[in-house]
């Protein structure tokens, strides 16, 4: 599938956003984070800034952009439209939240936790939107949305943690634990995951999608057109699997092995706080390149009538 | 409304039979669907460098052509592409806008262009590759089965059929009532083995594919002369150029 850049971006911002919503609901409600009106607008105002950004985003990648409102109407059935309603809905408590704290009141844990909520179940939608669609083998995969949900939960951490640094060392030293619990699992969906989709197999083959394998292997032997199509431009982009072995190793070094040896670091106490900063940087930018990978990796079944493998 | 209907009594199940065994490549179907629908219903198709480097265009139906199997059992197949009209349709019920609806009254899955806003999620949810993206209109399209011209009472009541079947030479394509059970497709259907095209998704395609016949002689017959057949002429040739 063709990695759109605007969608890259789209899934990766708005994951980092709503992880940090979701942990300033959880653990501002748990009373575990600073309460000042400084950290309030400057936490809250990234998060929002980085979800509303990746939401954005996301429209780039529409032939109408103007018509974004009709996508709102069809959550009966379209987990699209679901992510859209759940984003929106979202934003209500978390405007409602913010405003209060920034009017001087604590924080409101009710609000706080109902944004968390909402958070969580945005990210679930963006997940489901992909892991739903049965041509896509390495995305129709349950780890897909474990995957969505531990890496917005990481990313968020990580963001929130580096904020929280200028804030509350011991508050951001407890967000570098819990960075490094959620890391730790993360890594370990994402390696289930690259195992499952490489020791599996499409279901789907030439011959069933032709309905000629009574007569043997099935070969192309002339395509219908001698340049590419949408759908091979769209459906049928390639990585090659060297550099696809390659880019998952930086992947895995920039998201998680990097950033998880300075968290290691902040929470032993052996290297300033300060570092954290650092740390949320080199996890977002594996984090794009790790959706990159998710899109550039997945291969549909249109390609088989074009004599490939899905 | 993207959610798939609920077909209403007595409602069609409009579709294509495609014959394998008689499609001769000839991609007529393609180019008649490619003229009827550039100024149709879907209008326009459009084309991007038509006359120049690396040509890119919206098209309905698209030919392939596979080798299937190996040597003297081997066979060449045409085989046409385009919207199978499914039962389960993924395509309608993944749309977020309801622009990608399905009509309860006969099967037909339609693209409202009105209201598209080019997300493109339902041709990533098509296991079929029926959908092309407009980047011009910034809409989806696909085969509106000539919805156009199957209900155009301004047409010879002949001609009230897909582009793709009446231009057929060779009679390969076939349209009609799925839920008629005296209707040529589904005869057709019936007599030949007509199939799905990827059974193992379950969309319950509409369209189905008749399988080419066997061949009606073993095509690995040896030279006459090699076995000790034919006439009397042959044999003593045969004798007379073993010398």
């Amino acid at each position: 599938m063709k990695p759109a850049g605007s969608i890259v971006f789209f899934t990766t911002a708005s994951g980092a956003g709503y992880g940090m919503l979701f942990w300033l609901g959880v653990l501002g409600a748990l009373g575990m984070l600073p309460e000042t009106i400084g950290f309030g607008l400057i936490a809250l105002g990234l998060a929002t800034a980085l979800f509303t950004a990746g939401l954005l985003s996301s429209t780039a990648h529409l032939g109408h952009p103007e018509r974004a409102w009709r996508a709102l109407s069809q959550w009966r059935s379209s987990w699209l439209s679901r992510e859209g309603v759940a984003a929106l809905l979202t934003y209500v408590p978390v405007l409602v939240f913010g405003l209060l704290w920034l009017l001087g009141s604590r924080p409101v844990a009710l609000l706080g936790l109902l944004g968390a909520v909402g958070a969580a179940i945005t990210v679930y939608c963006t997940a489901m939107i992909y892991a739903s669609l049965k041509p896509i083998r390495q995305w129709n995969h349950g780890l897909v949305p474990a995957f969505y949900l531990i890496a917005a939960g990481f990313s968020g951490a990580l963001c929130l943690a580096a904020v929280t640094a200028f804030f509350d060392v011991t508050a951001a030293g407890r967000l570098a634990v819990l960075a490094l619990a959620l890391g730790a699992g993360g890594i370990a969906v994402k390696l289930a995951y690259w195992q499952a989709i490489d020791g599996s197999v499409s279901a789907s083959t030439p011959e069933s999608a032709t309905g000629l394998g009574s007569i043997g292997k099935v070969r192309s032997f002339e395509a219908p057109h001698t340049e590419e199509n949408y759908l091979l431009k769209e459906m049928g982009f390639r990585i090659a699997r060297k550099h696809a072995a390659k880019l998952r190793v930086y992947a895995a070094l920039l998201g998680f092995g990097v950033p998880l040896a300075m968290l290691v670091g902040v929470a032993a106490g052996a290297v300033p706080v300060a570092v954290l900063i650092l740390a949320a940087a080199c996890g977002l930018l594996g984090m794009l390149l790790e959706r990159w990978l998710f899109f550039a990796e997945a291969t549909h079944t249109v390609v088989l009538f074009y004599g490939r493998q899905a | 409304m993207t959610s798939l209907p609920t077909p209403a009594q007595g409602a069609k199940k409009l579709g294509l039979v495609i014959d394998l065994d008689t499609c001769v490549g000839c991609h007529a179907c393609a180019v008649n669907c490619k003229e009827w629908n550039a100024s149709g219903h879907s209008a326009p198709l459009t084309d991007s460098n038509a006359y120049q480097a690396d040509p890119h265009g919206v098209w309905f139906n698209r030919v392939h052509t596979y080798e299937a199997g190996e040597g003297d059992c081997s066979r060449t197949v045409h085989f046409p592409r385009s919207c199978l009209h499914c039962e389960d349709a993924p395509c309608v019920t993944v749309c977020p806008t309801g622009a990608s609806y399905k009509r309860a009254e006969d099967g037909i899955v339609l693209v409202n262009a009105e209201a598209c806003i080019g997300c493109q999620l339902c041709a990533w949810a098509c296991a079929y590759g029926a959908r092309e993206f407009d980047v011009d209109d910034g809409v989806m399209k696909k085969c509106t089965l000539c919805i156009d011209r199957i209900y155009n009472e301004n047409l010879e009541e002949a001609d009230r059929v897909p582009a793709c079947v009446s231009t057929c030479p060779a009679s390969a394509r076939h349209f009609g009532d799925f839920n008629d059970p005296a209707s040529k497709v589904s005869q057709l259907v019936l007599e030949r083995g007509g199939y799905d095209l990827l059974p193992e998704l379950g969309y319950k395609p509409t369209n189905k594919y008749l399988p080419p016949r066997k061949p009606a002689v073993a095509k690995t017959a040896t030279p006459a002369a090699e076995t000790g057949g034919g006439s009397s002429l042959l044999r003593w040739l045969d004798r007379a150029l073993s010398r």
